[in-house]
């Protein structure tokens, strides 16, 4: 692992890691109290519509996916806070819309074969340096937003309906929180992919629940185990040759599972809790 | 004379076309305490609600102490029915209460030392500050209860709303809420749902049938009219044995 680390590859891997799991673990505690999970998949999916388009016309993929997973997030909200009874029906339309548009897209760019595995799974090996500073101006802006508004966060989190009777703006901050989840999911594609994206932004906080007080502990611990399984992952996949989002996510379930044996022999609930 | 605390006026709601309050007028006096009493799906909850603004009427007018219902909401305190809300949610008992100190104009600062001032003593006044550091989920019902009553005194309300206070603690602590309330409404108009006929006999001074339509007393009687109107009502006149006369005399022969 340590002779890795010469390579610039290797060390923006490394920082990309760490960055992207500090975003996840913040926003990644967000959805899961808010239980927007469903969502944060279906922005994450529908995104892949955006790096499609991005090939076709030529523009970068990520500034792509980024505009579909933002454009998305707000339709999403928009539905979720309209027609609540039929949100995840159409939520899910949307996901698989956004896929399909992707693939069409980039079968009629004429010439060019994508490699589509990179997307689906992530390639945290081939993060460039440039993306590191986008990623850490990114991290830098979540991080804000969320210590800015962090009690207005808590309380829509905690009492939807309190928030909006003592006059917090509950839909705009709804609106944020989806905005940030999309910037999130654009970040963490590079890292473990869009298919894999969910458990990164869940695991970790669904741990750190049981082990917190507070929603900023929530979101630190998070922050650190999400760490945790992602170096893990990358030195396991470095060290056996394996696809390194996939082993990510492998480590973050094992995570998942041993933590949720400890917590049924402690008797600190299971699942159901 | 003083703006009514609430002053609803030929107020009409309905969800998805089936009506739910119909034709609802009902001036409130400030410093009045008033139970209403009405079947459960009779529009209790709805009715306030539309007090808190978070619903808006099809019809009709609400003031709140002179206002639109939203633009009070720094004015009106509100402990909802259901408190085992995201009972996982990692939260202790102090943040719960310092929501009462959230306003819309001082969106992004820090809570003050006068907001923990505020808090602490609410929590005091209910009883439940020593639990401040709990989490929130290892409360009991009473107890979790205590903490959205705190959280709605430290907003400092000059109107309190309660949506079945007593619907999952034990008699005890009905008894002490009721007592607390009592002293409370010496400062603040206080408006309560409750199941109980007997509580509402002992403690308020108005009271209100809700079953679609709203029937109002004046004197905290409850009539035969409200009765005809809601008649799960007796049912828990018999059921408690209240101490109290609560059926007005002419009904008796």
């Amino acid at each position: 692992m340590w002779e890795a680390l010469q390579f610039d590859f290797m060390r923006n891997a490394l920082l990309a890691g760490v960055l992207v799991s500090i975003s996840c673990g913040i926003i990644g505690s967000l959805v899961v109290v808010n239980r927007i999970v469903f969502i944060s998949g279906g922005i994450a999916h529908a995104a892949f519509g955006g790096i499609g388009l991005a090939f076709f016309l030529g523009f970068s993929p990520s500034l792509g996916a980024a505009l579909f997973a933002v454009g998305v997030s707000i339709i999403m909200g928009a539905v979720s806070f309209k027609s609540k009874h039929r949100a995840d029906t159409i939520i899910g339309v949307l996901w698989a819309i956004g896929m399909a548009l992707g693939i069409i897209l980039i079968d009629l760019t004429p010439g060019y074969h994508v490699d589509l595995m990179s997307y689906l799974f992530g390639s945290i090996l081939t993060v460039p340096g440039s993306d590191i500073w986008i990623i850490i101006v990114l991290n830098i802006g979540i991080l804000l937003t969320v210590l800015i508004f962090y009690k207005e966060f808590i309380a829509m989190s905690y009492d939807e309906e309190f928030a909006f009777i003592v006059g917090i703006p509950v839909k705009p901050l709804y609106f944020v929180l989806l905005g940030m989840t999309a910037l999130a999911v654009v970040m963490t594609i590079q890292v473990v992919g869009l298919i894999l994206i969910i458990a990164l932004l869940t695991i970790p906080p669904y741990i750190a629940e049981k082990y917190t007080k507070s929603l900023g502990g929530m979101m630190t611990l998070s922050s650190i185990l999400g760490i945790f399984f992602t170096l893990g992952g990358l030195w396991l996949s470095y060290s056996y040759d394996l696809t390194s989002g996939a082993t990510i996510i492998l480590v973050a379930g094992v995570g998942f599972f041993i933590f949720q044996a400890v917590g049924l022999l402690k008797g600190r609930g299971g699942i159901t809790r | 004379m003083t703006v009514p605390a609430i002053d609803m006026n030929g107020v009409w709601f309905s969800y998805d076309r089936t009506p739910i309050l119909e034709d609802v007028t009902l001036t409130l006096k400030q410093g009045d305490f008033l139970g209403i009493i009405g079947p459960n799906g009779g529009g209790k909850t709805t009715l306030l609600k539309l007090l808190l603004g978070v619903l808006k009427p099809d019809r009709g007018t609400i003031k709140i102490l002179g206002e639109a219902p939203h633009d009070a909401n720094h004015r009106v305190g509100y402990v909802p029915q259901n408190t085992d809300l995201n009972i996982t949610f990692p939260i202790s008992v102090m943040e719960v209460a310092l929501m009462g100190r959230l306003s819309r104009s001082r969106i992004g600062k820090r809570y003050s030392r006068n907001d923990r001032t505020k808090v602490e003593e609410s929590l005091k006044k209910t009883g439940i500050w020593n639990h401040r550091h709990s989490p929130i989920g290892r409360l009991s019902g009473g107890q979790r209860q205590r903490v959205f009553i705190a959280r709605a005194l430290a907003t400092d309300p000059e109107i309190l709303l309660l949506d079945e206070p007593t619907a999952s603690v034990d008699p005890e602590f009905e008894m002490d809420l009721f007592d607390f309330l009592r002293e409370l409404n010496k400062k603040v108009t206080i408006v309560a749902i409750t199941h109980d006929v007997g509580v509402i006999s002992r403690n308020v001074k108005s009271v209100a049938c809700v079953n679609k339509s709203l029937i109002y007393h004046e004197e905290g009687q409850i009539t035969a009219e409200m009765i005809d109107m809601a008649y799960q009502c007796p049912v828990d006149l018999i059921a408690h044995g209240i101490p109290h006369r609560v059926l007005p005399t002419h009904r008796e022969k």
